[in-house]
């Protein structure tokens, strides 16, 4: 018999066959009764918003942008996308000025860490958090990130980036707003085990916030300038013959699909040279190219957090791999759940109980083992865990960075110094 | 045999027409029993495009059938303002398609008081994105969509509040004739199989194409010619304006949005009398309808397709024509104490969904005139119930419904005002029950209570429930856990029910299965006859349709 293949469906959110699995894997559904529900605020709710946009349903703003959904649909139906491109369309702010403070974690990240010894005290002042929670609407039960009092560029420029051109080999490093305002050690973890392996780091010219909070908080113009930006800066990278890596899971998530997929930006020509600093290392260590050792004093105990945007991006692998190299390293998976954070979701005093509900059992589970240290790729799981349980979290980079034998991979790996 | 009493008048079928003149006769003071064989809209009613035609597809062919179409056009859209969507459409002509007709469907419109305007092909671009790019001029109209199941819905519920006795699932077996006069017609209940009695010195038969049968029953005949006609339902709203092809009508040239869907249609072939419900839609129909409607929208050629269904329509034969092959044009209402000398029977057939209320006028005004009655039609005037409020998801009301949880916004969508009686008392009737086209619980137990439905099938067309995306698979389970805790059915009943349910469901699905509505229908079957076992409980008995 011949098939033909006609009227396969084009529409991603036709492809969908309702077999619900998706409900399932939504932590916001079992939290809150108000959440339609990734089915019902994905391609259900859109035949309805096709038809007149008052089908909007207000419920969507609970989506946290997990992926989750679109981790578990058999059908490849992209609901997260589907209901973040309706929230655009038609989902109302009831605090525009609190939304747009949090996603600019560009622009307020460059003022706090000019000032970032006061802006830290500050913030974690009672009476400032109250005012936040009531002028804003920034929870108050929120622990607000730290601020460094020197960028993550400017630490660079002055202490690295003159020593990079001495590597035969070179990648750029997209180091996102946390490392840059927040957590400047993640980012000279980084360079200190590329320089070990033999690669050179570059920065971008003039490195643009990816996004992701912009995003999720509808500023899809915001949102485009900032990306075409850096889309030419990749462009420009991986011209060079570059790789560009990223500490964050959430940028380089932002970078490889949501430009594409909800911002409508081409960048099919630059996606495949886009990765996750660990799957970078761990396809190095693969194929041979480069080898790592670590110090045989190190011992440390830690459990996994995969983070959702980890989870979508099918990442998690390389993270836990990398770890499981290091001898001194007990590392114990953590399951898989969402944090209930979802970046600047969980900082809206109107998500706050909710966030803090999904992430309940994951809290008690990490008590529950005892352990010190959570690793995990997300900056914003960090603040969630670190708030709610006594653990410390770390990046998987900067686990590796520590355990990192400088001088014995160097040997292993041959490295050859160019003169300048 | 039970004899359910005396009235002014009986109407045959639960169609648009049967509907309507059940109304009109109770607003005008009659004692009226209505009888249908099957469900509401179950025949050529359910089964079209639900176009609220502008009159534009016959103004170059049919003046006549125009200008009635463009003044019930208009009155539909202030009596039944729930049902119809004001959508407005577009007679494009394509680069094979002669642009001379173009003007002279423009002076037949306006001839007809069709508004007609040509715009540019831009202009249309902008006006329908969907629409074929390559068009080379375009006519916008004022077409529109209507639900005829809630059209004829209203028009029951109307009635009943006016009086109207209403059985479905009763079919007249017989009539009671003294002499040459029709007194009352006998019915079978179609569930227990028991025979009833009803007299009234009026009879009118509204049973579309099976008002042939039902005349020679009577021992009349009203020469019919069926002509079936087969469309496609497909899964979103590609369009949202009507798109017509400006040339003289065919097939597959018509693409109405209507709701979350839009339908492509139609074919045209006449068919024997023993096809009448078959209603079976064939691979050339299929093949036929994708390749001209994609020539309306090109984007038909790559969306997915829900289900393929087909109607009968009840051509009438010119009384003038001996041979009896040539079609009577527009409304057909039939005195036959005049024509054939048979006393207290009435038949109104020909015309079409958009005429029904002026068939039913025509009709009413017969019987009053029979029954010596002076009363006259209001129905023109009359708002239905569902169409009496301002829809509230238009603007003026916009932000109270914006803010409304989903089931309940589509019930207002479906109901109008009278989503007024539909109760969200709690979570769990807020709970939807079919979730893409946001049926809620409550909103099927008032179809149950309030709606004269006692099966699945029923509550599909009273509520759309199962005509989504899934066709069913989600909601089919659920509402037959409704149905059973109402006094209508029992659970061994609700259980057949949904095997009867599921299996009309695929006959749609069938002559499309292929892409993500085939793997749809596995994963039905999979959970249905795989998980549940349904093939135990399925009964031989015939299917609803």
């Amino acid at each position: 018999m011949k098939i033909e293949h006609k009227n396969i469906s084009e529409n991603n959110f036709e492809q969908c066959t309702k077999c619900t699995i998706c409900t399932v894997y939504c932590p916001m559904l079992e939290a809150n009764p108000l959440y339609p529900g990734p089915k019902q605020a994905g391609p259900d709710g859109e035949r309805y918003r096709l038809k007149n946009a008052a089908y909007y349903d207000m419920g969507l703003k609970y989506c946290l942008n997990c992926k989750r959904c679109e981790v578990a649909c058999p059908s490849g139906v992209r609901i997260g996308d589907i209901i973040t491109l309706a929230r655009a369309k038609s989902g109302k702010s009831s605090h525009k000025l609190r939304d747009a403070i949090l996603a600019n974690t560009d622009f307020v990240g460059g003022v706090a860490t000019t000032m970032a010894p006061v802006v830290n005290a500050t913030l974690g002042l009672k009476p400032v958090k109250r005012v936040m929670d009531a002028v804003l609407a920034v929870d108050h039960h929120r622990t607000m990130p730290k601020y460094s009092s020197e960028k993550f560029t400017t630490w660079f420029r002055k202490n690295a980036a003159e020593s990079q051109k001495q590597y035969a080999k070179q990648v750029t490093y997209f180091h996102g707003c946390y490392a840059n305002y927040n957590y400047p050690q993640l980012g000279k973890d980084l360079v200190k085990i590329l320089n070990a392996v033999g690669y050179g780091v570059n920065l971008m010219e003039g490195e643009r916030c990816c996004g992701v909070a912009k995003i999720s908080s509808g500023l899809m113009e915001q949102a485009s300038r900032d990306a075409k930006r850096n889309l030419s800066e990749i462009r420009k990278a991986v011209a060079k013959g570059e790789e560009v890596v990223a500490t964050s899971s959430s940028c380089t998530f932002t970078l490889r699909d949501e430009y594409e997929h909800i911002l409508g930006l081409d960048n099919h020509d630059v996606r495949s040279s886009i990765s996750l600093a660990t799957r970078f290392l761990y396809r190095l260590v693969e194929r041979g190219e480069v080898r790592l050792a670590f110090r045989k004093d190190f011992r440390m105990r830690a459990a996994y957090h995969s983070a959702c945007h980890m989870e979508r991006g099918g990442w998690t692998i390389y993270s836990t791999s990398l770890l499981r190299m290091i001898e001194g390293l007990d590392l114990v998976m953590l399951p898989s759940q969402c944090c209930g954070i979802a970046g600047t979701f969980g900082f809206k005093k109107e998500n706050y109980r909710y966030s803090q509900a999904i992430g309940k059992s994951l809290f008690e589970k990490i008590e529950e083992l005892g352990v010190e240290i959570v690793s995990t790729d997300c900056e914003t799981c960090k603040w969630q865990i670190e708030m709610s349980t006594s653990a410390k979290v770390l990046n998987p980079i900067s686990i590796i960075a520590e355990a990192l034998d400088v001088e014995e991979t160097r040997k292993l790996n041959n490295i050859q110094l160019i003169n300048q | 045999m039970n004899n359910l009493g005396n009235y002014d008048v009986i109407i045959i079928g639960g169609g648009a027409t049967g509907a309507g003149t059940a109304r009109d006769c109770a607003l005008r003071g009659l004692k009226v029993l209505l009888v249908e064989r099957k469900d509401f809209a179950t025949g050529a009613t359910g089964r079209n495009h639900g176009l609220l035609h502008s009159g534009a597809r016959y103004a170059v062919t049919d003046q006549e059938s125009a200008t009635e179409c463009i003044s019930e056009n208009k009155i539909l859209r202030s009596i039944a303002r729930h049902c119809v969507e004001e959508t407005d459409g577009l007679f494009i002509t394509l680069p094979e398609d002669d642009l001379d007709y173009q003007k002279k469907f423009i002076d037949s419109c306006l001839k007809a008081g069709i508004s007609a305007e040509a715009i540019s092909p831009e202009e249309a671009r902008r006006m329908e994105p969907s629409v074929n790019p390559s068009l080379i001029g375009a006519v916008k109209v004022p077409d529109g969509a209507i639900d005829p199941f809630r059209l004829v819905s209203a028009n029951i519920l109307d009635a009943r509040l006016h009086g109207a006795k209403v059985l479905t699932y009763h079919e007249v077996v017989d009539f009671v004739r003294s002499g040459n006069r029709i007194e009352g017609v006998v019915l079978r209940n179609a569930s227990t199989g028991k025979q009833s009695v009803a007299y009234a010195p009026v009879t009118v038969n509204a049973a579309g194409i099976w008002g042939h049968l039902i005349a020679r029953k009577a021992g009349v005949e009203v020469g019919m010619l069926p002509a079936k006609g087969s469309l496609l339902v497909f899964g979103h709203r590609v369009n949202n304006v009507v798109i017509n092809r400006c040339r003289k009508p065919a097939n597959a040239d018509i693409l109405v949005p209507g709701d979350t869907i839009c339908l492509i249609g139609t074919t045209s072939d006449k068919i024997p009398f023993e096809d009448i419900d078959k209603n079976e839609v064939t691979a050339e129909d299929v093949d036929l309808l994708l390749r001209e409607g994609a020539m309306l929208a090109p984007a038909l050629a790559h969306t997915r397709i829900l289900r393929a269904y087909a109607g009968v329509r009840p051509l009438v034969a010119d009384d003038s024509d001996p041979t009896g092959r040539s079609v009577s044009r527009g409304i057909v209402c039939l005195d036959h104490a005049v024509r054939d000398g048979l006393e207290g029977f009435v038949t109104i057939t020909g015309g079409k969904l958009m005429t029904y209320r002026l068939m039913a006028e025509w009709a009413t005004d017969m019987v009053c005139r029979k029954l010596g009655r002076t009363a006259l039609c209001t129905t023109a005037t009359t708002p239905l119930p569902g169409s009496k409020l301002e829809k509230r998801e238009s603007a003026g009301e916009r932000k109270h419904f914006i803010s409304m949880r989903m089931g309940e916004k589509g019930a207002v969508g479906r109901h109008g005002e009278r989503s007024q009686q539909i109760e969200f008392n709690n979570a769990s009737d807020a709970a939807l029950v079919c979730e893409c086209e946001q049926v809620s619980v409550a909103e099927i137990k008032y179809a149950i209570e309030s709606l004269d439905a006692t099966n699945l099938v029923d509550l599909r067309r009273r509520t759309r429930m199962g005509m989504g995306t899934c066709q069913g698979h989600i909601c089919a389970v659920r509402t037959a856990g409704i149905l059973a805790k109402s006094d209508k059915v029992n659970h061994q009943e609700a259980l057949s029910d949904v095997a009867s349910y599921v299996n009309e469901r695929w006959r749609g699905i069938r002559p499309i299965a292929w892409g993500d509505s085939l793997v749809e229908a596995q994963f039905t079957r999979w959970l249905y006859e795989g998980v549940c076992g349904l093939s135990e409980v399925a009964t031989n008995k015939e299917e609803k349709i």
